[in-house]
């Protein structure tokens, strides 16, 4: 009886844990629609529950308007026409900022690049789960580190800066699952996306089926992405495939020997790219 | 069980990566989360799975809650699974080792794919891998824990015995 119970407990246990972590994981997690799941199952339930009360005022509020409300039309109908030179006036005002915004965009293409500057750091620990393709740095915001910085070595392209702490930074390399880097094929200028896999492999997708890609070309990056910056190597083509009617299935070898890195530098110039986003957001 | 959580996760994420290479095919703290359980039952099992595998979600890039849901699950199973059979035996470990690592991979897994956040290909050969290497690391952490505490007397009686 009482192992019985033990079991039991242990049971109720685990089930509330289980509930604690789905919360946890939901109220973190976007949804396709880029809201929290957990937001969203949250609103779909109180979405319903307002609905079934809305439904049964409805009734209600149709009769209100529909005979003592009808009284209102007219004042109605001036607010709405004052509403609406209003938002033709704020209409012309929107065009005249997208003018604008273009404007400085031909500006920004046409300014001159600057040389990068980096910080050296250290490697101190590997990450905490297998799963994960992580790395920790030496080095924090402390050293006017910042997330999405790029982390590069002698032999190429290391990863990117993703959770800076103090005096310390998780570093996402490069062969992480999620990793991807803007690249092209150093030879034909062919232009695709490197992203991890996992494992010491890299791949480039979104290669069209007619660029010129052979096995022992190199690849660099090609700076679009906002993170990486342009020219920098990332690997050697090891493999080409077909991979259905439009894109090429290309395996890359990295450059950079990721089991045994010990020292590497971040990059701490902004892209061109990201300095774009940034001086966009500010305005 | 914190401290051994927090030695696994030590030397996970330190030392492993200067002894073997390709060690952090190991889940070393997956190990100790089995191990508690088949050794305390499952209610220690599973608080051992989240407190270890929340501390892995914090220290990696992913979801939080992710790996701390997947060690839970093990862990409680595993630890039913102890008082359920008799796992005295280095076969019977192993298996139990094995058959962990293949359902928190796919638990974890699952849930990344299932929340279309990771996708792990077919990661057949790896998890097969990894749960390998964990059942060896598992089966030997048992076997020097079941030594260690007996092997000084046993040493000295050995060689009171040879004197006489």
């Amino acid at each position: 009886m009482a192992l019985l119970d033990i079991r039991q407990r242990s049971g109720y246990l685990f089930l509330a844990v289980a509930l604690g972590h789905i919360l946890l994981i939901s109220a973190q997690v976007n949804s396709r629609t880029g809201v929290p799941v957990l937001e969203r199952v949250t609103s779909g339930v109180f979405g319903e529950l307002q609905r079934a009360l809305s439904g049964s005022f409805s009734g209600v509020r149709n009769a209100w308007s529909g005979y003592i409300g009808l009284r209102h039309v007219k004042v109605e109908n001036d607010q709405l026409k004052r509403q609406l030179a209003a938002s033709e006036v704020a209409l012309q005002e929107q065009r005249a900022l997208a003018d604008r915004t273009r404007g400085l965009e031909k500006l920004l293409e046409m300014r001159e690049h600057l040389p990068l500057k980096t910080t050296a750091a250290e490697i101190i620990g590997a990450a905490a789960t297998p799963d994960f393709r992580t790395v920790t740095l030496d080095k924090g915001t402390h050293d006017g580190l910042r997330a999405d910085m790029a982390i590069i070595s002698p032999a190429g392209v290391v990863g990117r800066l993703v959770v800076p702490s103090f005096r310390s930074a998780q570093v996402q390399l490069l062969v992480d699952r999620n990793a991807a880097a803007g690249a092209i094929v150093e030879r034909s200028r062919a232009q695709g996306v490197v992203v991890g896999g996992g494992d010491e492999k890299l791949s480039m997708e979104y290669v069209s089926e007619i660029s010129d890609v052979v096995v022992g070309d190199i690849i660099v990056t090609s700076g679009i992405d906002g993170i990486y910056p342009k020219g920098f190597v990332i690997g050697r083509v090891e493999q080409v495939e077909k991979n259905g009617t439009a894109y090429k299935r290309i395996v890359v070898k990295p450059s950079v020997d990721f089991s045994a890195l010990e020292q590497v530098l971040v990059v701490t110039t902004p892209t061109p790219a990201k300095e774009g986003a940034v001086a966009g957001v500010s305005e | 069980m914190i401290l051994a959580v927090v030695a696994a996760l030590a030397f996970q994420t330190t030392l492993a990566r200067f002894v073997v290479r390709g060690a952090a095919a190991i889940d070393l703290v997956l190990v100790v989360v089995v191990y508690v359980a088949l050794t305390f039952g499952p209610t220690t099992g599973l608080l051992t799975g989240t407190f270890a595998g929340l501390v892995q979600d914090a220290l990696s890039t992913g979801v939080i809650g992710i790996g701390g849901l997947a060690k839970t699950v093990v862990g409680f199973l595993a630890g039913i699974v102890g008082t359920q059979f008799i796992v005295a035996n280095s076969v019977p470990r192993f298996v139990v080792f094995f058959g962990a690592t293949a359902l928190h991979a796919a638990v974890f897994m699952g849930l990344y794919a299932l929340l279309d956040l990771r996708h792990f290909g077919t990661p057949y050969a790896a998890v097969a891998g990894q749960a390998t290497a964990n059942a060896v690391v598992g089966v030997v952490a048992f076997r020097l824990v079941e030594l260690l505490p007996g092997a000084v007397e046993r040493r000295r009686a050995d060689r009171s015995r040879l004197r006489r």
